[in-house]
């Protein structure tokens, strides 16, 4: 056994809105620079949908991730390493921007600047990428909340799936159709094709928390990473010629705040913690012969925090004792091994993705009031359940390679959960019997309830800092008043460097801001960083911050 | 001139190659890349790029052939200057033809695409221009003295390029050759100068390791990069 730990994501898809924030403040963050217009680094598509790039899901077309061999072993769709070499000056399974969209911007000056007249100035949207005046047709949202779906709805790859099953499942007239958001970023994963297809050897797995980077000093731009990776999470920079692609935000994660997505997400649905996981499993699991399987092959290799005996082998292996700690008390570990209601988005790539979705309940709840029905009374729930109106084919070929009995159970036991609830919310006392019947106790139930409903930030994100993992930087990221330099005279001394005010070593910014915020939201006096620096991006105009002007005094 | 063109201006050429490598690797790694322009289009890549890389690397192989190895040693193995000849003349040929179709299509995509054309610099347009005069000049040179045994250019060129790397630059060895091939050999040289200053660097990053490591890298976090980086001092307090 060798135990390597990861942080994951869970986000549950009950809650989500479609209201595009995660992007949106993704997007400001990360790929607000010219070249990478057209990246979304978090991306929300609907489903049915086609989703981003366009069918992004057709790996008969786009080959991505991996598959197994006559031998059983895995290879990358691709092709081989030699395929890979040969065929380098020109890939042949590359989306073009076509694909993704071209993006866009407006003719603004033209409305301020207009002379005026009888008409309204217009202003003209001009492609970004050739710079001319352009028709929109597409863009990463597209089809937001099944925009044009009877046109295009049949081109989602997963509709065509689960048709060829059952043919009157999906249906795109309006009375009959359904919907879900689905937020997506790169799934980290813990058998990253990205990784194994870049030639350059640019792209890495970070051995302590798992989170997959491009080394954009050592990336050529052989753009073969964008091809492997099945969910399409790595993007090709037009300007610089390098890959990018989501970082997990780990400048955020290493001093413990959660990433940009889950941070400002409206709907407070993402989960972040740590897994511990075999790594000596990985490349059995991931070759498990059957699709169907790669679901529970995948949960097999994750280790279980409580164990004594993992814990050891943890240690053994150089996991830091807070990581270990934090794996015990991870919400993702607890939705995906304990609960058994998160799932992996299409397992059968074989690259065990590492961010993982609680699928959809609301509907069934909300279809079943409409027929007049209790929608939230256990049996009815069960019932319809089968019946629902997002038929589970559908979310089987997302979430398990086409397997109904996993998605089936984390549905009924999110039923359970609100029919269990419920009877304790009109007052009753509920006998444990729902809980029972999806193999749950009470007590577990309202576990579950207070993580998925009361969903607090705190148990939301339970991130450990690379910080106390790394000693050595303890005093930098997690204690950013105090400074080891701080003495007398010394160069920390009084936040005043050696070369005058603001010199020296700041806190970093991530770390300040958290601060700064937290301090606005609970005090009732204007807010002062009470640092030696003021960040005027964080000063709200109010008051007068000490450090905002030098002292009088002094200036004699 | 004769010292000038074929004693000193390789040794220059070297050293640039040579220091502008270093050099760009050192502060430029960053920008040390293919720059692919494929996401812009792809219809005319696909078919252009491979010929003009295939048809160069031939090219390439053939200048080893041609320059580094010996005529000794070609007739060791029998091969007489005849045989030798024609597989230079056809193979050199074909690649040349190659080639030059690829880059033809490469400039038309280049210069027709509006993105891509968008995206060229001034320092792209340079190299294109040597490149192709190098490429053309070489078939040019070729072929015009391409009737009976062909111009022997392993009894002069090859010769002296091999002197340059013993120290000892054999300089009266070009004086007799063709107009047409000493052009084309200073036109090579200013080629191999602009590697390291252009996006030809790319080259040198031919990624065959990847034939040979485990699919999946790790590494470890920097724990240099952990604490904020100390800000540069951007100012000089003055006075008190
Ligand atoms: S989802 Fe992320 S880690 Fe997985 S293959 Fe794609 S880019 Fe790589
Ligand atoms: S911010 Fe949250 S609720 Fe809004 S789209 Fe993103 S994941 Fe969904």
């Amino acid at each position: 056994m060798k135990v390597m730990s990861q942080i994951a994501m869970v986000m549950n898809l009950d809650k989500c809105i479609g209201c595009h924030t995660c992007s949106v403040t993704c997007k400001q963050a990360w790929t607000n620079r010219s070249g990478v217009e057209y990246v979304w680094f978090n991306n929300v598509e609907t489903r049915p949908g086609q989703g981003y790039p366009r069918r992004y899901e057709d790996q008969q077309r786009w080959k991505g991730g991996w598959e197994l061999n006559k031998r059983g072993k895995l290879k990358l769709k691709q092709g081989g390493r030699l395929k890979r070499l040969a065929e380098i000056f020109s890939n042949p399974v590359l989306p073009d921007i076509k694909d993704y969209y071209e993006p866009w911007t407006y003719d603004y000056h033209k409305l301020t600047n207009a002379p005026l007249g009888d008409d309204f100035p217009v202003a003209e949207p001009r492609s970004l990428i050739s710079g001319k005046p352009m028709k929109i047709e597409w863009s990463s949202n597209w089809d937001d909340n099944l925009g044009g779906a009877p046109e295009h709805g049949d081109l989602d790859p997963m509709v065509a799936k689960v048709r060829e099953q059952a043919a009157e499942k999906v249906k795109f007239a309006f009375e009959q159709t359904f919907m879900f958001y689905l937020p997506r970023i790169c799934e980290h994963c813990i058998n990253p094709a990205c990784v194994a297809s870049c030639p350059s050897g640019a792209m890495y797995k970070r051995a302590e928390d798992g989170i997959v980077l491009v080394d954009q000093d050592s990336c050529r731009g052989w753009r073969q990473c964008v091809t492997g990776c099945p969910y399409k999470k790595v993007y090709f920079n037009h300007r610089t010629g390098k890959a990018e692609k989501c970082t997990l935000c780990y400048p955020r994660l290493e001093v413990g705040l959660p990433t940009v997505c889950s941070e400002t997400c409206v709907g407070r649905l993402r989960y972040l913690g740590v897994i511990l996981y075999d790594a000596d499993q990985v490349t059995r699991a991931a070759s498990a012969p059957r699709e169907t399987d790669l679901y529970e092959e995948q949960l097999g290799i994750f280790l279980d925090p409580e164990d004594p005996e993992v814990r050891a082998a943890a240690e053994r292996d150089g996991i830091p004792y807070d990581w270990i700690e934090a794996a015990r008390r991870s919400p993702v570990h607890a939705l995906i091994s304990k609960y058994k209601v998160a799932l992996p988005l299409h397992p059968e790539y074989r690259t065990m993705p590492m961010v993982w979705y609680i699928p959809p309940l609301s509907p069934v709840v909300d279809a079943l009031n409409e027929t007049g029905h209790d929608g939230e009374e256990a049996d009815n729930l069960f019932g319809a359940i089968d019946t629902l109106r997002i038929p589970l084919e559908y979310l089987a070929e997302i979430f398990t390679a086409g397997d109904m009995r996993p998605v089936r159970a984390s549905l009924e036991k999110l039923a359970a959960m609100r029919s269990h609830m419920r009877e304790i919310n009109l007052g009753g006392t509920p006998d444990g019997s729902t809980a029972e019947r999806v193999g749950m106790s009470a007590y577990e139930i309202e576990e579950m309830y207070r993580l998925l409903a009361v969903a607090k930030y705190e148990d939301r994100y339970v991130i450990p800092t690379a910080a106390v993992g790394n000693a050595q930087a303890l005093e930098e990221s997690v204690l950013p008043e105090g400074c080891s330099l701080d003495f007398e005279g010394g160069p920390g001394m009084g936040g005043s460097g050696p070369v005058g005010e603001a010199s020296g070593r700041p806190a970093p910014v991530a770390v300040e801001n958290f601060h700064v915020l937290a301090d606005r939201a609970t005090a009732d006096e204007p807010a002062d960083t009470g640092r030696s620096r003021v960040n005027l991006l964080n000063w709200d105009g109010n008051g007068r911050p000490e450090g905002l002007f030098p002292d009088r005094e002094e200036r004699q | 001139m004769t010292t000038l063109l074929w004693g000193i201006l390789p040794y220059v050429i070297l050293v640039l190659l040579i220091g502008g490598l270093i050099w760009r690797y050192r502060y430029d790694k960053f920008g040390w890349t293919t720059r692919s322009s494929q996401l812009y289009e792809s219809k005319l890549l696909r078919w252009a790029s491979p010929a003009f890389h295939y048809g160069i690397l031939f090219v390439l192989a053939g200048h080893v052939m041609g320059l580094l190895i010996p005529e000794s040693w070609t007739d060791k193995l029998g091969v007489n200057e005849h045989a030798y000849h024609l597989m230079s003349l056809i193979g050199g040929t074909a690649a040349g033809v190659l080639t030059v179709a690829g880059i033809v299509l490469l400039i038309y995509r280049r210069r027709t695409t509006g993105p891509v054309f968008l995206a060229t610099t001034r320092n792209d347009k340079l190299m294109y221009l040597v490149l192709l005069a190098a490429i053309v000049l070489g078939m040019v040179a070729k072929l015009t003295h391409a009737s009976g045994e062909g111009y022997n250019y392993r009894h002069t060129i090859s010769p002296w390029l091999r002197s340059i790397f013993t120290l000892q630059p054999k300089t009266e060895l070009m004086v007799g050759v063709p107009v047409l091939y000493q052009i084309h050999v200073v036109v090579g040289l200013a080629l191999i100068a602009l590697v390291p200053f252009s996006r030809l660097v790319h080259m040198f990053s031919a990624p065959l390791q990847y034939l040979f490591r485990p699919y999946i890298v790790y590494r470890s976090r920097d724990t240099e990069r952990l604490t904020a980086r100390p800000e540069r001092r951007g100012w000089e307090r003055i006075g008190q």
